[in-house]
């Protein structure tokens, strides 16, 4: 017997968009996602998204700490956020709560209050070869990409 | 069913409007009101400038050591960058912000002798940060308050630094002035900074040299540095 499609399943779902949580909605406890996620509702307590972005949106407002790889604040946050890759604090955004990153950009018009922590990652070390002659290698320096993403 | 002779006739007379019978009454026309025209304020572009004040409090930094710095001008990408580039663990407090969040609605001078606003001041800029701090960025904070908020505000700054540690503030040269600038500040490199105008405003009161000595006499020394754009550099060592 052939089923007829719900409505649901009438738009095929883009993969590289992600979830969207509206301006209508208000939620209060634990985000795990692993997908991209759009907030510009209400959110308090923690938002995961490891390897994933996520965006709060210009009418987000968001008393939670958030994990992801990387965060892009529109709206406002209250509570501590932490990227592996990247923090984008646009104009009129509003984050008070402590940072840890490896790369950060600010807009100027953005207000930010709270500590900033640069996280120096290091260069993946080539295998080592056996080398017939021990020439001492040149100093590794720490990798310049921490931080140097931001706007000017 | 409206008269249209009548109508004519309160015309003759001078009503001036034939129709008028047919609309609901109209309280007289009074002349609209003129809004003042908008004038638009055109603050200079950005410029650079060297500061060799900066330039000492960059090179007094032992980068060898886990510092934290304290910048109250608000976040921006320039100083996050440079900073953070030296090694130290950055806190950004928006002053400006703060202060407009306490004291911004109505009479700004006015709002800051309210013990109450003064003290959600206090604790909004001081009590949830961090310290103690090995070095402050003040910038050009501490222009716009008045002096029983400044003395406090001086008092936590003093409190809240290491020993040794030093203080980077900027004070508008012109004493008699109205209105003095208000500036954002973004390092350039250790010797210079682009200054762009965001704002003016009266200041909080008159600032000398001999008041800002006075000002910072708790800390050990307080040295100037003065340019020829009206701006006093001023850093102090706690």
């Amino acid at each position: 017997m052939q089923t007829t499609p719900s409505r649901f399943d009438a738009e095929p779902q883009s993969p590289s968009r992600g979830a969207t949580i509206g301006k209508g909605v208000s939620i209060t406890g634990q985000i795990f996602s692993r997908e991209d996620l759009i907030i510009d509702g209400e959110i308090d307590g923690t938002i995961e998204a490891h390897e994933h972005k996520i965006t709060i949106g210009p009418n987000g407002k968001v008393k939670a700490g958030i994990k992801a790889k990387e965060i892009v604040v529109i709206g406002s946050v209250q509570g501590n956020v932490e990227a592996s890759d990247k923090i984008d604090i646009r104009k009129d955004a509003r984050l008070v709560g402590d940072i840890k990153t490896a790369r950060i950009s600010i807009e100027d018009g953005a207000m930010f209050k709270g500590s900033i922590d640069i996280v120096r990652t290091e260069a993946p070390k080539p295998i080592a070869k056996p080398q017939p002659i021990s020439v001492p290698a040149p100093a590794q320096s720490i990798a310049a990409s921490a931080g140097s993403d931001t706007k000017r | 069913m409206a008269n249209p002779f009548k109508a004519l006739m309160r015309a003759v007379k001078g009503s001036g409007d034939p129709d008028a019978s047919l609309r609901p009454a109209r309280p007289a026309a009074r002349p609209l009101p003129v809004a003042p025209p908008v004038r638009q304020t055109v603050f200079p572009p950005p410029h650079t400038r060297p500061s060799p004040a900066l330039q000492q409090f960059v090179r007094s930094l032992d980068t060898d050591k886990q510092l934290r710095l304290l910048d109250l001008g608000g976040a921006n990408a320039a100083n996050i960058h440079f900073m953070t580039q030296l090694g130290p663990r950055l806190y950004s407090e928006d002053f400006f912000a703060t202060l407009e969040d306490c004291f911004g609605d109505g009479d700004y001078y006015e709002n800051q002798r309210d013990p109450a606003r003064v003290d959600s001041f206090l604790i909004q800029t001081f009590s949830e940060q961090r310290g103690p701090f090995d070095g402050a960025l003040v910038w050009d904070c501490l222009q716009f308050l008045r002096p029983s908020l400044l003395d406090k505000t001086i008092d936590h700054l003093h409190r809240i630094l290491e020993p040794g540690a030093h203080l980077l503030a900027y004070f508008y040269a012109d004493e008699r002035a109205q209105t003095i600038p208000q500036f954002n500040f973004k390092i350039n490199d250790e010797g210079s900074l682009v200054i762009a105008q965001r704002s003016e405003m009266p200041p909080g009161q008159v600032f000398t040299n001999r008041n800002i000595e006075r000002l910072f006499e708790d800390f050990s020394s307080t040295k100037f540095f003065l340019s020829r754009d009206n701006m006093r550099e001023v850093l102090v060592r706690r």
